[in-house]
């Protein structure tokens, strides 16, 4: 008799645990596909502020569903994608857009990464043009004979022998 | 010599960004509103719902805008520091309620002192969306014109008093309204 009540019990809770978790998925009924498409590309366009790394779609933050809202709101009202995102950019600057603007202050995020390219470029380059240059002059008579030496005495053992001692 | 002095040269630069990326906050993103017209709205007050709160009713005047909750954490850390704020330097601070429950944010007002010359209740948050919120608390100044000149994200400490707020504030109430 217990063990039964325990497992209804126990039934009940994850049955309404379920119920919880279905409560935080939100419903959109979108009245085209076309306006769907919108919204799906719009919040994963957007940045959630709250947690940083995360777009609109991703985010669970309380801001991020506000603004999920809003942009749904929007979409149904009929505004353009421009419209949506000059909204949150008024709002919250260029930060919210994964795709900020091509301005004097983003100049370094967007020309950055092809300078670092350049300068490593041209560093290899360098490095491989002075390698090129150095070490190639032709050895003297006198340095030909040395070497000519010392390749013949190791081939005689006696000689390892005697250079190692 | 210069086989040593390079890496080492390359290495200070490197110390030098990295300690300047140590010094910077990524929480605080500026504010594409300092320097526009504050965003209008009206909202309930707080404690008398049949009063309406709008910026327009201190236009004129240098006032604070600050965004709290009784559910924010860090606004418990703030709280005396804004009270200090009204009592010592009589500045017109109004809160905007920011997502709360009423009875929540009244009771909190009443245990922890009320600094607030007017409190707008917003359940919503659809002000705060407008006022680009988006960690509370924050706190804006607003000039005699109704612009706002200054946001400050997070709670508002003792050094921001002292080095940002007072300074700009003292420096808007001498300007022309």
């Amino acid at each position: 008799m217990m063990k039964a009540v325990t497992v209804i019990g126990f039934v009940v809770l994850v049955l309404s645990q379920s119920q919880m978790l279905m409560a935080g998925v939100e419903v959109n009924e979108f009245s085209s596909q076309t306006q769907e498409q919108q919204y799906n590309k719009l919040i994963n366009e957007l940045r959630c502020l709250v947690c940083q790394n995360q777009n609109l779609a991703d985010s669970n933050s309380e801001l991020a569903q506000d603004l999920r809202k809003e942009v749904f709101s929007m979409i149904q009202k009929g505004d353009t994608d421009s419209d949506i995102v000059d909204f949150m950019v008024a709002r919250y600057g260029d930060f919210v857009l994964y795709r900020p603007p091509f301005k004097p202050v983003t100049f370094l995020l967007w020309v950055g990464p092809f300078i670092i390219l350049f300068l490593a470029v041209l560093f290899v380059v360098i490095f491989i043009r002075r390698n090129k240059n150095t070490d190639l002059t032709e050895l003297s008579n006198e340095e030909v004979k040395k070497a000519d030496d010392l390749l013949e005495s190791l081939q005689t053992p006696d000689a390892i022998k005697g250079n190692k001692q | 010599m210069w086989r040593y002095l390079a890496p080492l040269g390359l290495f200070m630069v490197l110390v030098v960004f990295l300690s300047m990326g140590l010094s910077l906050d990524p929480k605080d993103v500026p504010s594409p509103l300092i320097g526009k017209n504050a965003p209008a709205f009206t909202l309930p007050d707080l404690h008398s719902p049949e009063k309406q709160i709008s910026p327009d009713l201190y236009k004129g005047q240098v006032w604070l805008l600050n965004v709290w909750a009784s559910w924010c954490v860090s606004c418990r850390a703030e709280h005396p520091v804004l009270n200090q704020l009204a009592q010592k330097y009589q500045l017109n601070i109004v809160g905007l309620n920011y997502k709360d429950q009423r009875n929540d944010g009244i009771s909190w007002l009443r245990q922890r002192g009320n600094p607030y010359i007017s409190n707008a209740f917003d359940l919503a948050g659809r002000v705060g969306i407008d006022w680009g919120v988006y960690g509370v608390p924050e706190t804006f100044i607003i000039d005699k014109q109704g612009k706002i000149r200054y946001k400050h994200t997070g709670p508002v400490g003792w050094l921001d008093v002292e080095e940002k707020i007072m300074p700009m504030i003292q420096r808007l109430m001498k300007e022309a309204p």
